[in-house]
């Protein structure tokens, strides 16, 4: 049998490769970051996470997705980015 | 690269060829006359025998220039090609040469031979040795006892059928069905967003089973769903069982063979399955949207791997999806639509044009829940034998959309949470309201299926509007 040369249908690129950011020991003196993504009830979850975190001397800040069946606007995200330290996303329902 | 030819006359010739055997005495004559001739001979190096000829052994002359048949006489003026005859058409030929007695012995005309540049058994390879310098895809090389398929299977490349392999061949033939350049960016595809060009959309469309001429078909298809609006990535990532539904307008779906009538919407014909499945596998390999990653959904549903048919035009009462969607008459569409499997309505005995509409609403009604209303669109595929209804009674796509929207306002008691005894429902402020089931334009209305059968298909849609999915409309471009 010949050996057949086939084109590559996929995007050729590899993903790029990121090490995980060390779990912090406490989140006292952390801006927590909270995105909802906007399905029903996230929030009812978000907001007892709230509760939880300020209790632990953390500072909360909410952001919210336009909707959820579409990624999160770049400048959403880059917000979230120069803000917090930490970021928690909802995925209730 | 393309050779450069010689100023003055150029002939393109093979020994095979009849009428070239019969011109051949005629080059004698024209290099006496003093005209500059230069004659390329595609298989014999010994012919033509009156006067000494190039081989245009990789047929390198014949293809760049187009040559489709043998003999033809070129005239080169500053290196470009001025004019061109084919076949013997003795004025012609005289005309070029300047002779006018060239060939006096001769018929007035005899037609050429094919030319061996465009040879079906030589074609893909001369393609191939001529063109796939346009091809930026990586070259995988498969072992020689690596059998193809399930080095295919492996790669993660198929969406679980057998596809076919993608060569270099196939897919300059491929592109062939185009005037597009292979490295045009059509869009951005979703999920990884990545630059989708022409040359990765044809590789994923010899892969699905496609033909060169439904490649306009599968980009426009792309362009359309890889949008903002439509949301591909979205419909990608949603639990609920949708996927592009791809229905096709114009005169083209004929001239490629698409099926708009018997089991449109089934097994059975190419073009409706591969184009479908083109769209998806380009999604699959180049977008990185495969099920179980991006792709989250609970069950799916079997037109995932391809859902696209023609509508049929020349049997609807009510024009076309397309017209109705701004596309000029003939010209052709694409419309894609979040859509799930299609369900079938049952209505065998409805004569009158009002009792077929409230068969249509009710089953409409149901749609995802009966108490869901606004939230998703749906497709009505009206059928032949349903469409004679509203047809006899004289119905328009206006008449028999405002019928079925009138009858889709439903009163909020029997949407609130918990009317009927089901949780699912609206708050209970709504109780005092009419609530339409659909938003307006919310019903698409389509015609296809076979001459016999009193059913029409329902295809369900998902998350409509900014939030979710709108369906998009595209003219289809060479």
């Amino acid at each position: 049998m010949s050996a057949p040369i086939l084109l590559d249908p996929t995007n050729e690129s590899r993903p790029a490769q990121r090490e995980q950011l060390t779990r912090p020991a406490s989140v006292k003196g952390l801006t927590v970051g909270l995105l909802d993504i906007v399905k029903a009830r996230g929030d009812v979850y978000l907001n007892r996470l709230e509760e939880l975190f300020v209790a632990e001397g953390a500072k909360v800040l909410h952001f919210r997705k336009p909707t959820f069946t579409k990624p999160a606007p770049p400048d959403l995200r880059h917000e979230i980015s120069i803000q917090c330290n930490v970021v928690i996303e909802a995925l209730a329902d | 690269m393309k050779p450069q030819l010689p100023d003055g006359l150029v002939a393109i010739v093979k020994r095979e060829c009849a009428t070239c055997v019969m011109v051949d005495p005629l080059f004698a004559n024209i290099a006496t006359s003093g005209t500059p001739l230069t004659v390329y001979t595609q298989d014999d190096p010994t012919f033509p025998t009156s006067v000494s000829a190039i081989h245009d052994a990789d047929l390198s002359v014949s293809w760049h220039y187009d040559i489709e048949t043998v003999p033809t006489l070129l005239r080169i003026e500053n290196g470009e090609e001025v004019d061109r005859t084919l076949g013997l058409s003795k004025d012609a030929w005289q005309k070029f040469t300047g002779v006018t007695d060239l060939g006096a012995d001769l018929p007035v005309m005899r037609p050429g031979c094919g030319s061996l540049s465009v040879d079906p058994n030589l074609e893909d390879e001369l393609r191939v040795r001529f063109t796939s310098s346009t091809l930026h895809s990586r070259h995988v090389e498969l072992a020689s006892a690596e059998d193809e398929f399930e080095s295919m299977f492996t790669r993660g490349w198929t969406d679980g059928l057998p596809v076919i392999p993608p060569t270099p061949e196939r897919v300059l033939r491929m592109l062939t069905g185009t005037t597009r350049n292979p490295q045009d960016v059509v869009a951005i595809a979703p999920p990884n967003l990545v630059e989708l060009t022409v040359e990765k959309i044809a590789i994923n469309a010899v892969m699905a089973g496609a033909l060169p001429e439904y490649l306009p078909w599968i980009i426009t298809a792309l362009e359309a769903v890889c949008n903002d609006e439509f949301n591909m990535h979205g419909v990608l990532a949603t639990t609920m069982p949708v996927g592009p539904v791809i229905i096709c307008n114009g005169p083209g779906t004929k001239a490629i063979g698409m099926n708009s009538g018997v089991n449109v919407f089934g097994q059975g014909n190419r073009a409706n399955l591969t184009i479908g499945r083109a769209v998806q596998l380009t999604i699959r390999n180049v977008g990185g949207g495969k099920p179980g990653e991006v792709d989250r959904a609970t069950h799916g549903n079997p037109g995932k791997l391809s859902f696209c048919f023609a509508e049929d035009e020349a049997g609807s009462p009510f024009g076309t999806l397309a017209q109705e969607r701004g596309i000029a008459p003939q010209q052709n569409a694409v419309t894609v639509f979040a859509g799930e499997g299609p369900r079938c309505v049952v209505d065998q005995a409805a004569r009158t044009p009002e009792q077929l509409t409230n068969s249509f609403a009710a089953c409409l009604r149901a749609t995802h829940h009966p108490k869901s209303v606004l939230s998703f669109d749906a497709i009505l595929v009206v059928s032949p034998d349903h469409s004679r209804v509203y047809a006899e009674a004289g119905w328009d796509r206006e008449k028999i959309l405002s019928e079925l929207y009138a009858r889709l306002n439903i009163p909020g008691t029997e949407l609130v949470k918990g009317a009927l005894d089901m949780a699912e429902g609206l708050p209970a402020k709504f109780a005092d309201r009419i609530v339409p089931k659909f938003k307006a334009g919310g019903i698409l209305l389509a015609h296809a299926g076979g001459g016999a059968g009193l059913f029409t298909s329902i295809i369900g849609g998902w998350a409509n509007g900014t939030m979710g999915s709108t369906p998009v409309t595209r003219p289809v471009l060479s």
